[in-house]
């Protein structure tokens, strides 16, 4: 629970926020039951002339409002109560005859930013921790405390649309630049720099406070854009904006501009108003419930699962320094902070992966890392051939070409020179670590460590427990993952784990869909419309259709067994060349100027056939259903040992729409049983492949 | 470990400078190598030595002049010191003469030489202005073009921000933090107020001021006379002896603007100024029947975090020398600390002071010392005297054996911090002649 300290420093009432035990303060229930009482006592005190907001929590300011709190509320009454009880508050602060400074260290999210622009005067610590953001959006909300109001106001339209659509942070200096905030210091003189101001403020009259506004000059463009022309304009620009990137699944972007929209300029008491009504709305919505239960998955994939000692690690091997080799090693030197020994056949190669580390580290220049720090981060890495040091090395990570026999070699060389507590890890996409463990001398120490491409973008890592891979090696492989910035999800050693098993039948549909006269374009284009990043097709390519092929031909005895037939279209059209994107063509061609255009030789070799048109909503029926149904068999096997797991995987892992929350979100929600019926009715018109999982028997969540 | 386990002693013989002015002042058209000239020279003569005596010359510098980047060579043969002896430059930022004079004191508790000139200079007039890396990259790659099309090769990519001269900056390479920043930090850090350092600065001036009326600081100089007109210079221009309370309230923070407290007032100076110390073997100094100010006993460098403790290195330093030597803060006769800034200064003497600091950060149980200002830089600091950077050390060393002789006290403490999280101490003993 969230508390609140008041301390009297000669006429100035310093509020602190803090919490008991870990974790940063949030606008919960405590922070609302302890603001009530000292509201009253700033308004009342004659003593105190002026007040300073701010925190000893050294997690930051707020993270913002508790998001528990809404999932206990059970009706739109009890929600607007909520909101217009906690927007009161934040008036009284607003409205408070003395001068309100807020002392802005580490992150200030959400309804904590909201408490702080109903303050008058803004000062932030110059600290690379500090950043400021509404991030409402993210969980499908809106700003409710006045956010919509009280930023537009103050930053000017435009910006402060961008900030509500986006939920980006901004750090302390581009916070003084827009006039966020008005003025930085660092973090040392942060108090006492708040309460000198806090005091001067004090002893001006209210009226001189009003117009010392020292903000920085609007730009003459700024000002046209809030013209009554200029403003529709900028409405216009952000709703395309929004459009093209929730495809109109996402209620929240649309309800922010209108609410914005309809209110700026006006009185704030209306806006207020609009905002509370909205934000019940879509309080209410099934995306936002999606998000918010995504935001709980990600945070709950973010922590260490087991109780059993991870080793300690300070080196990591990475054998293969390839696209994913030298993606794992630029994350294991940051975030992870590990020394890193990269190798390869030739130290040549080695350099190569070193150079591609270095160049996505670079990418990173000012966007949170400084040169200095992209330097010494680079420096982590150290480019090798073969396996000298490597008794020194704690975790190797193998990142060597999809083959049994060359991993299982790379294995022995490697348990031949490290030490005996020495984990091994291998990122196979489909090869079973217990196979690759059966040669070991140490097959305890044989762990699955599974990323996705690129490495440092995608945000999940599988951890695979092999037969006889220990509690300890397990436990290490994912506090490496953690520290490397990763969800991470810890599945079973079955082919293709987790993700790639989902998306076999996922993609095996799409292929059908197609040798049925559906077009490739059609496909990718009902999929992108349905909320997935990039369709089926346009997935293959990105991969490459021969790695897709490998996985299909591990995955098909599985389903084979089942009496499904996965569909091996991909390896024959890999076998002609056309591998993927890389290759210039795949699915599509792919001129060297120009867009990407269907492959008509994709076509030819799939038998022509009359293109038709399949309706989109088939398409999407058929091709979601054949995930999540292969989802729900995942976990009735126990590959993954809870819903949020599979969820997290999907999600992370493939892009499966996060307005969906999830394969298992969408089954709770739906209802088993109703799954069930869906695929039923798909079973009888299309085979076989769409007999429910066993697990789909539950009723729908009450909504 | 026992300080100075050499084979020979270490005596300083005398430490002389050119009085310390204002960058951009009376100095302004010379450059470091002049400055280091003149005072090599100057001490040649104050003590009628021959040149074939001095086994050797070191300098420190820190805003190098690329014509004269071996200062000390260039400045050592024109200041007529024989072309046999060897003459070499350091850089450790502001603590680059101390390092200067280690090292000579080092070669010569080795018995590796009997006499060394050491000593630093600094012309912040003459700071080297210089192209960015994309213009002179494509400048010396014009010397291999041959037609005018590899000219115009030369021009692609390349930004107008690209010809702009670029002037070195006072700050932090890894953290790109400004000194001056740190230092209101730091001061923050450790709860010294706006007013404190005013105090602080104040005091300095005075002091400064003072010991320049009494003339205790004349021994130190070494007078000089610059063209065109030839007017004598023989004392400091960087204290102001009209400033007073109110004036440095007035002023703006210069770094942290606009809630931070450290101002132009309570900040050293850019200053220009060179100066030098004659260590030599006690042996030798005997000899020579050169006179003996001090014993050089023990010295060290320390380094922290450049990210958090920057001009903290003194708060570290001086524990550690005093620890290894047997003696506390209560044994000590003289203390010349560099002020860099004033809130500097006083965060240094709060963590030398702090139970806290001494449990959390030196592992000891108790507080290094009981501080008070009393045997503090009575004559002036850096705030009021100037801090040429590569010289400052050896003026430090120079005041304090001085200082020991004019209040007939044993031991005296030198202590400064540099850029990079540096930090030095030195630890000075009077001997009987």
């Amino acid at each position: 629970m969230t508390s609140i300290e008041l301390e009297l420093h000669d006429g100035i009432a310093v509020l602190r926020f803090r919490r008991d035990g870990e974790g940063p303060n949030l606008l919960d229930r405590g922070a609302l039951d302890a603001l009530p009482p000292l509201l009253e006592r700033l308004e009342s005190d004659l003593e105190i002339e002026g007040v300073v907001v701010t925190s000893r929590n050294p997690a930051g300011f707020m993270a913002g409002a508790d998001i528990a709190l809404f999932d206990g509320l059970k009706s739109r009454e009890e929600a607007l109560e909520l909101v217009l009880h906690a927007q009161s508050l934040v008036e009284r602060l607003a409205r408070l005859p003395k001068p309100a400074v807020a002392a802005i260290h580490g992150p200030c999210a959400g309804g904590g930013l909201e408490l702080a622009l109903a303050c008058d005067y803004r000062l932030a610590s110059i600290h690379a921790s500090t950043s400021l953001s509404l991030p409402e959006v993210r969980l499908g909300l809106l700003p409710a405390l006045g956010g919509t109001q009280r930023l537009p106001r103050l930053i000017g339209l435009a910006p402060a649309l961008e900030l509500l659509l986006t939920g980006r942070s901004l750090y302390a200096r581009p916070a003084r630049r827009s006039g966020l905030v008005d003025a930085t210091v660092h973090h040392e003189g942060l108090e006492e720099a708040a309460i000198r101001t806090a005091r001067e403020l004090a002893s001006r009259s209210a009226v001189s406070r009003e117009a010392s506004g020292d903000r920085p000059k609007r730009h003459v463009w700024s000002r046209l854009l809030e013209s009554a022309p200029g403003r529709e304009l900028v409405y216009r620009r952000a709703g395309q904006e929004a459009r093209k990137q929730g495809r109109g699944n996402y209620p929240a972007p649309p309800r922010i501009i209108e609410t914005v929209r309809r209110s700026f300029g006006g009185p704030l008491g209306e806006g207020l108003r609009l905002e509370s009504e909205a934000f019940v709305d879509l309080l209410f919505s099934a995306e936002s419930r999606a998000l918010r239960h995504l935001f709980f998955v990600r945070t709950r994939t973010r922590r260490q699962p087991f109780r059993a000692e991870a080793r300690p690690v300070k080196r990591i091997a990475v054998l293969g320094a390839g696209l994913m080799g030298a993606g794992i090693a630029q994350v294991s030197s940051h975030p992870g902070g590990y020394a890193v020994l990269l190798t390869d056949r030739s130290l040549e190669l080695a350099a190569r992966g070193k150079a591609a580390a270095h160049e996505g580290l670079s990418e990173r220049l000012g966007k949170g890392l400084t040169r200095f720090e992209i330097d010494s981060a680079a420096e982590r890495v150290v480019p090798a051939a073969g396996y000298e040091r490597f008794g020194s090395v704690d975790l190797t990570i193998e990142a060597v070409l999809e083959d049994l026999d060359l991993k299982r070699r790379v294995l022995n060389e490697t348990e031949a020179v490290a030490r005996d507590d020495h984990v091994f890890a291998s990122n196979t996409s489909s090869l079973p670590i217990s196979r690759l463990a059966e040669g070991a001398a140490r097959p305890e120490n044989v762990v699955g460590m599974h990323y996705f491409s690129p490495v440092p973008k995608m945000p999940l890592l599988e951890v695979v427990r092999g037969t006889a891979t220990s509690g300890e090696a397990l436990a290490t492989a994912v506090s490496v993952g953690l520290r490397q910035g990763k969800s991470v999800i810890v599945v079973g050693d079955s082919p293709g784990f987790y993700v790639n098993r989902i998306l076999a039948p996922y993609l095996n549909e799409a292929l059908l869909l197609v040798r049925e006269g559906a077009a490739i374009a059609e496909v990718d284009r009902a999929m992108e419309d349905g909320g997935f990043p990039v369709g089926p097709f346009r997935l293959l390519d990105n991969v490459g259709l021969e790695v897709a092929a490998k996985v299909t031909g591990v995955l098909a005895p599985l389903f084979a067994e089942r009496g499904v037939r996965l569909d091996e279209f991909a390896g024959r059209l890999a076998e002609s060349g056309m591998t993927g994107r890389k290759a210039g063509a795949g699915f599509y061609s792919y001129p060297k100027s120009g867009r990407r255009r269907p492959n008509q030789e994709a076509y030819r070799l799939l038998g022509a056939r009359e293109r038709r048109t399949v309706p989109p909503d088939d398409i999407r029926a058929r091709l979601l259903l054949a995930l999540v149904n292969e989802a729900q068999h995942c976990l009735d096997e126990k590959i993954i040992s809870s819903r949020d797991d599979g969820d997290a995987g999907a999600v992370f892992g493939i892009g499966f729409p996060p307005f969906l929350g999830g394969p298992f979100h969408y089954i709770a929600v739906e209802g088993g049983r109703r799954v069930r019926e869906r695929l039923e009715a798909l079973q009888a018109s299309h085979g076989e492949r769409f007999k429910p999982a066993d697990g789909l028997v539950t009723p729908a969540v009450e909504g | 470990m026992k300080g100075n386990p050499g084979v020979q002693t270490v005596v300083l013989v005398d430490g002389c400078r050119l009085p310390f002015r204002r960058a951009g002042g009376d100095y302004a058209s010379l450059t470091g190598y002049d400055m280091a000239r003149s005072v090599l020279a100057g001490m040649m003569n104050r003590h009628s030595l021959p040149g074939d005596e001095v086994d050797a010359v070191v300098m420190g510098s820190v805003v190098q002049n690329p014509q004269t980047s071996n200062v000390a060579r260039d400045a050592a043969l024109a200041a007529g010191l024989p072309h046999e002896t060897p003459a070499h430059t350091v850089t450790m930022a502001c603590i680059s003469a101390n390092r200067a004079i280690a090292d000579a004191a080092s070669e010569l508790a080795a018995g590796r030489a009997d006499l060394i000139l050491a000593g630093g200079v600094e012309a912040l007039s003459d700071v080297p202005v210089g192209l960015g890396k994309g213009a002179r990259q494509r400048l010396l790659a014009m010397r291999r073009s041959k037609s005018a099309r590899d000219y115009l090769g030369l021009l692609r990519g390349l930004r107008p921000g690209d010809l702009l001269p670029k002037a070195p900056a006072i700050a932090e390479y890894s953290t790109g933090e400004t000194m001056g920043q740190s230092a209101d930090r730091l001061a923050a850090a450790f709860g010294v107020t706006r007013k404190e350092q005013d105090d602080y600065a104040l005091r300095s001036h005075r002091a400064a001021a003072e010991a320049t009326r009494a003339g205790k600081l004349a021994p130190e100089m070494v007078p000089t006379a610059l063209p065109p007109d030839f007017q004598p210079l023989d004392r400091d221009d960087t204290f102001r002896d009209d400033t007073s309370a109110e004036k440095l309230a007035a002023l703006p923070p210069a770094f942290v603007k606009p809630h931070g407290t450290v101002t132009a007032g309570n900040s050293s100076p850019l200053t220009d100024g060179a100066a030098v110390t004659l260590l030599a073997s006690g042996k030798r100094a005997e000899e020579l029947g050169l006179p003996v100010r001090a014993l050089i006993r023990d010295w060290l460098f320390v380094a922290q975090d450049p990210g958090t403790e920057l001009l903290l290195g003194p708060a570290f330093a001086v524990p550690r020398l005093l620890e290894r030597n047997g003696l506390s803060w209560s044994d000590l006769d003289v203390i010349e600390i560099h002020e860099a800034f004033a809130g500097q200064v006083l965060a240094v003497l709060a963590a030398l002071g702090s139970d806290r600091f001494a449990r959390e950060r030196l592992g000891r149980s108790q507080r290094v010392a009981d501080v008070d200002l009393e045997r503090v830089n009575p004559w002036g600091g850096s705030l009021s005297l100037g801090h040429p950077f590569g010289a400052t050390g050896a003026r430090l060393v120079t005041t304090a054996a001085n200082r020991l002789v004019a209040a007939d006290g044993r031991l005296a403490l030198v202590t400064a911090c540099a850029a990079g999280g540096l930090g030095h101490a030195m630890l000075l003993e009077r001997v009987e002649t």
